[in-house]
């Protein structure tokens, strides 16, 4: 599972890389989400079945699916 | 005479690292100061722009099907339909414009949703997400709450920040642009 984030100027950018079912590799995971929601950033799940492709919009590191390939965080959407 | 001479070094050390001590400290500590400030990154680059726009298009490729991503490097945008499948209104998502729904049946162009997804951590770097991050956080933002984004986006009128000409035009390429690729695929 990869953690990242979009930035201006850079694009994406991985903040953590890992395998949740390792408990070492998971407490990191852990930990970059929770600062990035701590930041304020908004993390999605994407994900595909078939021709559908889809995102979930999660708030704790619990609801993301242990399969997931990546969580993506990218700032807030605020009115223009 | 020797200890005289020894005594007047040592008053005429003590004398200078009074006199003159603070002074090379703080040049010392200007110095230091200089050399660890790193210098800003240009507010604007675009090499690095260009850069990031390409990781930014690999990221979308990933998470977006094979035809939206095709679509937004071809056209420029990504037309999305309405949550409940054939809801009869989709979505052009264009990078760094507001969001325009119509009707997709008759191509009549319903409203302009203004949202943006500014990033204000880096702020030598701008605000302004790569275009392909900001079609892909509107892309998951929708997928992922439709009702939620748009509650939170100024609503308009057509024709307030998109030209309506233009995405009335850009609804007739992706007509073509859609024959075109069910051709190329019979």
């Amino acid at each position: 599972m990869k953690l990242v984030r979009m930035k201006p100027g850079h694009g994406d950018v991985v903040l953590a890389e890992g395998d949740p079912g390792v408990a070492e590799d998971e407490e990191r995971l852990i930990e970059e989400f929770r600062r990035q929601l701590d930041l304020g950033m908004w993390a999605a799940v994407p994900t595909a079945e078939g021709m559908r492709h889809e995102a979930t919009m999660v708030r704790d590191f619990s609801e993301v699916p242990k399969d997931a390939e990546r969580v993506v965080f990218f700032p807030p959407a605020a009115g223009g | 005479m020797t200890l005289v001479a020894a005594t007047s070094v040592v008053v005429i050390a003590v004398l200078a690292v009074v006199g003159f001590g603070p002074t090379l400290a703080e040049r010392l500590r200007r110095r230091r100061t200089r050399r660890a400030a790193e210098p800003a990154p240009p507010p604007y680059d675009p090499g690095r722009e260009r850069r990031a726009e390409a990781r930014a298009r690999k990221l979308l490729r990933a998470v977006v099907t094979a035809e939206e991503y095709a679509m937004y490097e071809e056209l420029g945008f990504i037309a999305l339909d309405g949550a409940e499948g054939d809801s009869g209104y989709g979505y052009l998502l264009y990078p760094h414009r507001p969001i325009v729904a119509y009707d997709t049946k008759t191509s009549e162009l319903l409203s302009e949703y203004c949202v943006a997804f500014p990033d204000r951590s880096e702020p030598a770097l701008g605000q302004r997400l790569p275009d392909a991050d900001d079609v892909l956080a509107k892309w998951m933002s929708l997928r992922a709450g439709e009702r939620e984004l748009i509650s939170m986006a100024n609503m308009h009128v057509p024709g307030r920040q998109v030209d309506p000409d233009q995405a009335r035009r850009d609804l007739i390429r992706l007509r073509e642009w859609r024959g075109r690729r069910v051709q190329q695929a019979a």
